[in-house]
């Protein structure tokens, strides 16, 4: 269906004058969004997009340009840009492309990431599941009586990656999804929760699950106020956790490490966190939302251990790192339409512990349990590793919830946090764009709230 | 971009089946970045982007499609697969097209793409040198430029016929400094609807010796306190605290869907009598200026809060429809992938009497913000939160020393109560404000003003 990506990126890349280097990205998506409101459909769309990128590299120097359409005219534009682009940068000796080497370096992941259900479901029968979520949600408690949104949303990607030097790879990969966003009412309160269910295809999808998701989150919420500032033990919920992940593997990554923007930056070899810490960026991984047979540069995946038992043990690489660093690359470039390719994550996560939730609950005497953080990117620093962060939550007494808490921060330093992690739940989910989380349990954190 | 036979072709075949309204919104845009890392010019980026989005209404549902094919055959698939929603109707007929009429846009004096880019490259390394002239402690140096122009088309079925041609420059630099305290990272982001006689206001040194400076200076910061205390806000430190206290509250769409806790309090006091709260799309030269939204409304000066009490919400066209009144020049969207909604453009407090200096040295112990990061808001609760990136403890009336950044914390109706003093001066700040998964660019702004009490996530307990 997508062949015509391949054979595109094939003709582009093959334009490479004797002097240059051409690296092209094609690609091609499809969604299908269905928002329902008040037991209708607030809003469809049914919608294609399509785009190119093309990295022009000669002597050295690196010139990029994208354009969202596969016109003829609007391709040779492209390629022309990304000419005169490279023009005026500067040289620089690890500027390169993915070579057919580095493409043997590992075997490619097999992977089942298209499920036809996508394409195969009628419209009709994708806004049936969003009205569906909301009538579900509203149903499960008297207390919600409306959402905020309730959507469906599915889609497939294609995509032909082809450089000059001979790499090449295409990928094809669906996904589906409902969101709901429960408001829980109690007098003049108001709390509000998400829900979510993500799967490869529409099959998979679980209304049911989404709803009480977000019943349970927005209705254990209600009657919460500040409580004085104090230190206290934290429990993170997977969702919290993840995101605390995502900032961590962006301090491995090897581009922040070289500029010298990473807070760990000298420390490899290092302990950096405690024996409970086994950080892994896996995109083998099937059920990983994230999962995919390639980089950004068209090598095939493969999983890396970031941190073993609290020691730092790699960083995250593509080929310009690699160079730069004299090593090899982890396959884990990233790039969009328009950009270099840079190091990313896509499917990270913390090696499981032995003790489900309820057991790291039930493992201390007091403890606020975080269910959702707030102004998490702009409260932290990715190079020293302070962070400060709205918090909702509820106490966590003799193994059980206690009363709810909002409008409190909890604050500490992201390497702090690491040495300081004493538990990791047994209950590893994998979380929609990429990357997983679970239950865990950390030292003391300074929580700052109302006046005692 | 498209020729007004087409659009009326495409709004008429979107209404064949029926309908309440159709409109489209086509985009043309060209953007160009370079960045300089490390000492080197790395990356020079071009794009261009061009599409329309055809949108039909039909009671309370919305049928949207999308297309990079901007000939009438593409425009007419997009239009068939958004009139899906209206099955079986009588065919509407769509008011013949009329231009809407406008002030002024900021016209722009100096295109950016007349302008060669060995200019733009040489600003970037200028930028470099000045940054790391600023002190030894100064390790990294990332600066970008970032320019845009978009040619914006909206036509509806309801007779408007609007075109718009916006362009957009920015220019950033960011430092790292390593001291015995560690590694702190500051930046400076000024942004403008202007071309590139943006550079006769903004001097590229100017902003990498700010960005440098305040790098350093974090370098000497003391952990920030914690618990509740009077903040003073530089003038354009940061309308972010507005734009989340009360800025996203005041959307239509969330008050409408009970999601906002001023739903239902128009005509009640919400803030100090100090506070008057405006958003005004048309401010010359702002981040978040337009001549039209983009569903094809003229911009306008909104008074969102006078004197504390709350006068109106802002609108996009189909909440605006539903509840009987005027738009008021508030609906946006990212992308003509996107659909609009209501989205704020230039918000700010207005100027007040005081004397900034007055108001600090009246100020026992607290906080005195400088610069503002980013925020978040649940406007169901109304609790928000706002990053502080540089700010000075006030003791006994005088800034003392510099603290490590924090997030604040408070609660929209309360905070807006408490503000208790509005100082005399006023500048704005440029960001982009994300909504439901789309950016737009946004500007804030407020004078030097007091906020009694509000609590400062610090590690100091």
């Amino acid at each position: 269906m997508n062949d015509d990506l391949l054979e595109l990126a094939r003709r582009v890349a093959g334009e490479a004058q004797p002097n240059e280097h051409i690296e092209v990205l094609v690609s091609r998506g499809r969604d299908t969004d269905v928002r329902a409101y008040r037991g209708a459909v607030e809003s469809l769309t049914v919608a294609g997009s399509e785009g190119i990128g093309v990295r022009v590299i000669s002597e050295g120097r690196q010139g990029l340009a994208w354009a969202g359409t596969l016109e003829a005219t609007a391709v040779a534009e492209t390629l022309a840009a990304a000419r005169d682009n490279a023009r005026f940068s500067e040289p620089d000796e690890y500027v390169g492309l993915a070579t057919p080497i580095d493409v043997a370096s590992a075997p490619i992941p097999e992977l089942s990431l298209w499920d036809d259900t996508v394409l195969r479901e009628s419209t009709e029968s994708k806004v049936a599941r969003a009205l569906e979520l909301e009538a579900a949600t509203i149903a499960l408690d008297a207390r919600v009586r409306n959402v905020r949104s309730a959507s469906y949303t599915d889609g497939w990607g294609a995509s032909a990656l082809v450089n000059s030097l001979g790499v090449e790879a295409v990928s094809a990969s669906t996904g589906a999804s409902c969101s709901v966003s429960a408001l829980a009412t109690d007098g003049d309160e108001t709390q509000t929760a998400g829900g979510f269910s993500v799967a490869r295809g529409f099959a998979g999808v679980d209304v049911a699950e989404a709803a009480a998701m977000a019943v349970t989150r927005a209705t254990r919420l209600l009657g919460a106020v500040s409580i004085p500032s104090r230190r206290v033990l934290i429990i993170l919920d997977p969702m919290v956790t993840r995101s605390f992940l995502a900032l961590i593997g962006a301090a491995c990554n090897a581009e922040s490490v070289q500029r010298g923007r990473s807070m760990f930056g000298e420390r490899m070899g290092e302990s950096i966190g405690s024996e409970s810490v086994t950080l892994i960026e896996d995109p083998t991984i099937q059920d990983a939302y994230g999962a995919s047979t390639h980089d950004g540069e068209g090598i095939p995946t493969r999983r890396i251990t970031l941190i073993d038992r609290g020691v730092l043990r790699s960083w995250l690489h593509n080929t310009y790192t690699a160079r730069k660093g004299g090593t090899t690359t982890t396959a884990s470039a990233v790039r969009g339409l328009g950009s270099a390719p840079g190091v990313g994550a896509r499917a990270l996560f913390l090696a499981p512990g032995p003790d489900d939730p309820d057991a790291i609950l039930a493992s201390v005497p007091e403890a606020l349990y975080v269910q959702s953080v707030s102004g998490l990117h702009s409260g932290t620093n990715t190079a020293s590793g302070d962070f400060s962060v709205g918090a909702d939550g509820l106490m966590v007494r003799g193994g059980a919830f206690a009363e709810p808490v909002r409008e409190v921060t909890v604050a500490s330093t992201l390497p702090r946090m690491l040495l300081d992690i004493t538990a990791v739940g047994s209950d590893l989910t994998w979380l929609p764009g990429g990357g997983a989380g679970q239950t865990v349990l950390i030292g003391e954190m300074s929580l700052a709230g109302r006046d005692a | 971009m498209i020729d007004r036979e087409v659009i009326e072709a495409t709004l008429a075949f979107a209404l064949r089946n029926g309908g309440d309204f159709a409109e489209v919104f086509a985009e043309d845009r060209r953007s160009h970045a370079a960045s300089l890392d490390d000492g080197k010019v790395e990356e020079l980026s071009s794009g261009r982007r061009r599409g329309a989005g055809v949108r039909v209404i039909v009671g309370e549902t919305t049928g949207f499609a999308h297309t990079a094919d901007l000939s009438s055959e593409g425009l007419r698939e997009a239009a068939a697969a958004a009139a899906a929603v209206a099955r079986g109707g009588a065919p509407a007929q769509p008011v013949a097209l009329a231009d809407t009429p406008a002030h002024a846009s900021s016209a722009v004096r100096v295109a950016p793409e007349s302008v060669d880019k060995a200019r733009k490259v040489a600003l970037l390394q200028a930028a470099d040198a000045a940054a790391r002239a600023e002190g030894a402690a100064i390790r990294q140096v990332g600066v970008s430029y970032g320019e845009g122009t978009r040619q914006i088309l909206v036509a509806n079925s309801d007779g408007c016929f609007a075109t718009d041609t916006r362009t957009r420059t920015r220019f950033a630099v960011q430092c790292v400094a390593v001291g015995d305290t560690g590694m702190q990272t500051a930046s400076e982001s000024p942004g403008r609807s202007l071309g590139f006689e943006y550079f006769d206001q903004f001097d590229p040194e100017d902003i990498a010796r700010t960005a440098a400076q305040r790098a350093l200076m974090l370098l000497t910061a003391r952990p920030a306190p914690t618990g509740p205390m009077p903040i003073v806000l530089k003038r354009g430190a940061g309308g972010v605290m507005f734009h989340e206290a009360c800025g996203h509250g005041l959307e239509a769409d969330l008050v409408k869907k009970d999601a906002s806790v001023f739903a239902g309090r128009v005509g009640t006091s919400v803030a100090s009598p100090l506070v008057t709260l405006i958003d005004d799309g048309a401010m010359v030269d702002e981040w978040g200026t337009a001549a039209f939204d983009d569903e094809g409304t003229p911009t306008q000066r909104n008074v969102l809060i006078e004197e504390g009490v709350l006068t109106d919400y802002m609108w996009d066209l189909a909440r605006a429809r539903k509840d009987g009144r005027a738009p008021s020049g508030n609906g946006r969207r990212e992308t003509y992938q996107d659909l609009p909604m209501v989205r704020m453009t230039n918000t700010y407090i207005t100027a007040g009497s005081d004397d900034p200096e007055t108001i600090i040295e009246n100020t026992d112990r607290g906080i005195y913000c400088v610069q503002l990061g980013g925020g978040q808001v649940n406007t169901a609760t109304g609790d928000f939160v706002f990053g502080i990136t540089e700010a000075y403890l006030i003791e006994n009336g005088k800034i003392t020393a510099p603290i490590r950044p924090a997030n604040l914390i408070g609660n929209g109706p309360a905070a807006l109560l408490a503000v208790d003093a509005v100082g005399n001066d006023f500048a704005t700040w440029a960001g982009t404000c994300g909504k439901d998964g789309q950016g737009v660019s946004v500007s804030a702004g407020q004078p030097t003003l007091r906020v009694a009490e509000l609590t400062v996530g610090g590690t100091a307990v």
